[in-house]
Formats: C-alpha cells, sequence, structure tokens
C-alpha cells in the first residue's frame, strides 16, 4: 500500500527529508521501521534508537506494535518539547 | 474555547481583554506565559526555533483543551503556541483559563501546560555560540503528567 511518511526534528535532518511517499507491505510500525533501516544507512542512524522516537498515525500517537492497515499517513519525531 | 498556532507574537494584556471583554460571570482569570532564555545551564542562547507538525498540532491541543474541560468547571480557555524563529525574551505561548473560582482555573492552567509539552507535536532547537541543538524532553515533564491520572470529574 503506499504511504505518506513524515519526519520532523532531528528525525528529518538525519534522513534528509521531510517527508516521502512510499509503497509497503509492512504490518506494524516496527515492521515498517525494519523497512525503512534496511533501505539506507540514514535510516538505520535516525531509527538506532526507538526508546528516542514516538509515533503517530494519522495525527494520533501511537505505540510501535500499532498496525498501519489503512492509515494514510505515519510521522515519526523525536519526543516533544512544547511549552 | 480557543487554540490558535501562529508565527506572529501575540499582546498578552489584549488576550486577556478578550477572554472578559463583555462577560460579567467569570470569578478567576489565570495566565501562563513561556518566554525565550537566553542561558541553557552554562551554554548562552542566541534563538530558538520551533517546528512543529501542522496537520496534528491543533488535533492535540484542542483534545487537551476538552480533557481540561472535562475536568474543571471552565468558562474560558485560550492555548496560543508560536513557530518559527523566537529570539530571547520573546514569547513562546501562552494558555488562559476563567473559571468562577481560582483553584479551577489554576489547577487547569497547570495541566494545560504539563499536557502541552510533551503530548504537543513541538520541537525545540536552540542557537548557541557553538552551533544549534534540539532540545532534550525532560523526564521531570513526563514524569509531570502522573499526578493528572486520576479520572475525569463528572
Amino acid at each position: 500500500m503506499s504511504l505518506e511518511l513524515r519526519y520532523f526534528a532531528w528525525l528529518r535532518e538525519r534522513i534528509g527529508l521531510p517527508g516521502e511517499t512510499i509503497e509497503t507491505g509492512a504490518a506494524t510500525v516496527a515492521d515498517l521501521v525494519d523497512e525503512l533501516r534496511a533501505r539506507e544507512d540514514r535510516y538505520a542512524l535516525a531509527f538506532s534508537d526507538m526508546g528516542a522516537v514516538r509515533v503517530a498515525i494519522d495525527q494520533e500517537l501511537a505505540g510501535l506494535d500499532a498496525p498501519i492497515a489503512g492509515a494514510r499517513e505515519v510521522a515519526f519525531f523525536p519526543p516533544m518539547t512544547g511549552g | 474555547m480557543a487554540v490558535r498556532i501562529q508565527r506572529e507574537d501575540f499582546d498578552l494584556g489584549e488576550e486577556l481583554r478578550l477572554i472578559r471583554a463583555g462577560r460579567r460571570d467569570l470569578g478567576a482569570l489565570v495566565s501562563f506565559t513561556g518566554l525565550v532564555r537566553d542561558r541553557h545551564g552554562e551554554a548562552a542562547i542566541t534563538g530558538l526555533e520551533i517546528e512543529h507538525y501542522p496537520a496534528m498540532t491543533r488535533r492535540a491541543l484542542e483534545a487537551i483543551e476538552r480533557e481540561a474541560a472535562a475536568r474543571w468547571p471552565l468558562q474560558a480557555v485560550l492555548i496560543l503556541h508560536r513557530y518559527g524563529p523566537l529570539a530571547p525574551g520573546e514569547q513562546i505561548m501562552m494558555v488562559a483559563t476563567a473559571s468562577a473560582h481560582r483553584a479551577a482555573a489554576f489547577e487547569a492552567a497547570e495541566f494545560l501546560m504539563d499536557f502541552l509539552k510533551s503530548r504537543a507535536p513541538f520541537w525545540k532547537k536552540e542557537t548557541t555560540p557553538e552551533g544549534a541543538c534540539w532540545v532534550d524532553a525532560r523526564a521531570a515533564d513526563e514524569a509531570a503528567l502522573a499526578r493528572w491520572h486520576a479520572p475525569a470529574r463528572s
């Protein structure tokens, strides 16, 4: 399926893109991260410590084990620092 | 109840005046304003860049606002957060809460701050003379959420 990815803050900088459209057969966020890591070193580096990465599926916070079937947009970003 | 996300600065006094305008039922109006400091520990800060996730930010802030309104009898709420490049001394954001009595207004303002620090998709990058650096989330900010985990008041 086709999926929009969004990257923010240092994830955006390490990957070198604000986002991209990909084709994926991943069932969960964790599977998707494994696919991305295998693509290129910059992805492997960005996703080397998933304890420092937060995920949103269609703009709602989600866990790594969350299914992505039917999702349109998955975003990856560091812990938020608003306020 | 209002959420605003903007690049421009805001006039705190004017925002509070607008909340009060035409109303005689408000008993307490509390506000908090976050400012850009010129130091972070030993490091001098020359600027702060705030990035956000536009498609998610409004939704996240409105959810936090709804949760506050479910817990306290609020007569008005404003959450205003800026993004883009800011200089030391500038205003980053504000929250304001109005209620018949001060306890609800104070508590709700703290609740809003605790949640938007760790649950609204903003990221801060500080510029120092040695270079720029993303601000790490503080464990204390995450811990601050725990005290609100009691069920909402009915």
